[in-house]
């Protein structure tokens, strides 16, 4: 059965193109993808994202908990509001999901995961958490709307209380607030500065109507994949899942070894990495005209590969692309477009920040 | 949508085809198409000279989302391609019956490959069905 957001008659009535994701009914543009894309990078866009998965942890030990659950430690947040992106892996060391904890208090941690995965990770959630006396709550009443880009702050601050503004004008990158019912983090999934914001169902009609208001420009899951790639942003399912593990995409960053933390994965992990891991995830750019797309066989002087997200960057007009290769040092491959050899640079991503190229792109 | 023109005829693939004063066909996708594929990047167009063959793919276009096959509405060699599109893409979506035409062909077997042809109101036809 397809699912809807309260914000599913909004976006028809913008006249937006509807697709299927991950079960849900979702905008995959609302005229012109590409033009999304820029009013994300050089203004302000926003996003439905209320497909998403908000899990509320509760219970005395829900730190110890998600010590043992997730690969990054969630020791580093010490400070209520703050935010950290990790990976929940199974035994193997596999991607089960990549998600994103807020620390509200020691009783309480809220979790974000991504819609395709939901019941798989939630029943994860609950059979490991109840070794912790943890108690796992979907939050099905709560929706979320990602407004972003250079200009999504202000615009979003300029509608809230004077005591919740104050707040939302104070906290840090990857920091969340509370005010006005809204739940406002300062995080993201498209390379520009903006907030996500949890917000009670019925009230997210309203706020989105009041941003429109503010002049954000609703913008659709096809924009939200060309910023999120230039970003440098893995898709779960797309770039990672349970057959992969952090240290094959790329993600070798969130992995936290540190000393006495048994984490789920954690022996796997240790193991490949003291065997050599044989593949990598890296970034590509193609200085040619054309498109390199998802499946796309890449050649390699230590092997073949395989490209995962590959796109064209409105950002750069050009293509862009992560892809799994064999381990080993590499600046060029070439990519088989339509049984022809096509050059294209291996590159650091991301690619674009703050909507600008980044270096060596 | 845009009002289809009269002069031309359709393939199910949804190219279009129209046959000009002079005998050659010009070859481009319809509205139809390039709204269902979103914002053009990218267009491979055939060389001049190229043989194509009815029914052939002859040239891709490529959106954001996707890379789709245009097929060769009818047989003959290619004369002139719209270069302008390895630039501007976009005119397809903007303008895909006129500015953002693919390219023009001498056909080699016209008067039976057009019978294969849908004209205006059968396309319509086919892509209202198509959308229920």
């Amino acid at each position: 059965m397809t699912q809807h957001t309260i914000l599913n008659a909004t976006h028809r009535a913008l006249g937006a193109k509807m697709v299927d994701f991950g079960g849900w009914d979702m905008p995959l543009n609302y005229g012109s993808q590409i033009e999304e894309h820029h009013a994300v990078r050089r203004d302000a866009g926003m996003f439905d994202v209320s497909h998403m998965t908000v899990v509320d942890l509760h219970g005395a030990r829900t730190r110890d908990f998600l010590r043992h659950l997730f690969a990054n430690n969630v020791d580093k947040l010490k400070v209520s509001g703050k935010a950290l992106y990790s990976c929940m892996l199974d035994e193997r060391g596999g991607v089960i999901d990549d998600l994103i904890v807020y620390f509200v208090n020691e009783d309480f941690f809220r979790v974000v995961v991504n819609a395709a995965t939901h019941d798989k990770d939630l029943a994860w959630i609950e059979k490991q958490a109840k070794a912790f006396d943890v108690k796992v709550t979907e939050r099905a009443d709560l929706s979320m709307i990602a407004v972003q880009g250079p200009n999504a702050r202000a615009k979003l601050q300029s509608l809230l209380s004077p005591a919740t503004r104050e707040k939302a004008i104070k906290i840090g990158k990857f920091v969340a607030c509370e005010g006005d019912g809204l739940f406002i983090a300062r995080t993201g999934y498209t390379g520009e500065d903006g907030y996500e914001i949890i917000v009670p169902q019925n009230q997210a009609v309203e706020l989105w109507n009041k941003l429109i208001g503010a002049g954000v420009a609703p913008a659709g899951l096809g924009a939200r994949d060309t910023l999120r790639l230039e970003a440098g942003m893995n898709l779960y399912g797309q770039d990672m899942d349970e057959t992969i593990t952090p240290w094959e995409a790329g993600l070798a960053w969130t992995v936290v070894l540190d000393d006495g933390r048994d984490f789920i994965g954690r022996a796997a992990l240790e193991k490949q990495k003291a065997g050599g891991v044989k593949r990598a995830m890296v970034g590509l750019v193609m200085d040619e005209k054309g498109v390199l797309r998802h499946g796309q066989r890449v050649v390699t002087a230590h092997g073949d590969g395989e490209i995962l997200s590959g796109t064209f960057s409105p950002t750069l007009g050009k293509a862009i692309a992560f892809a799994r290769v064999p381990t080993g040092p590499i600046d060029r491959a070439e990519v088989d477009i339509r049984g022809k050899l096509v050059p294209v640079r291996v590159v650091k991503y991301p690619f674009v920040r703050d909507g600008k190229a980044c270096e060596g792109v | 949508m845009n009002e289809i023109p009269g002069d031309l005829k359709f393939m199910k693939s949804h190219e279009w085809a129209r046959v000009e004063d002079n005998g050659t066909v010009t070859v481009g996708i319809s509205d139809h198409a390039q709204g269902l594929l979103g914002d053009l990047v990218y267009v491979e167009l055939p060389s001049v000279g190229d043989d194509v063959q009815a029914g052939n793919a002859c040239a891709v276009v490529e959106s954001v989302k996707a890379a789709s096959d245009v097929y060769a509405p009818v047989t003959g060699k290619v004369i002139s391609v719209n270069s302008a599109l390895a630039d501007k893409p976009e005119t397809i979506n903007e303008d895909a019956y006129g500015e953002g035409w693919i390219y023009v062909v001498k056909p080699s077997n016209l008067a039976e490959e057009s019978e294969e042809l849908l004209d205006p109101d059968a396309y319509a036809e086919l892509i209202e069905s198509e959308e229920h």
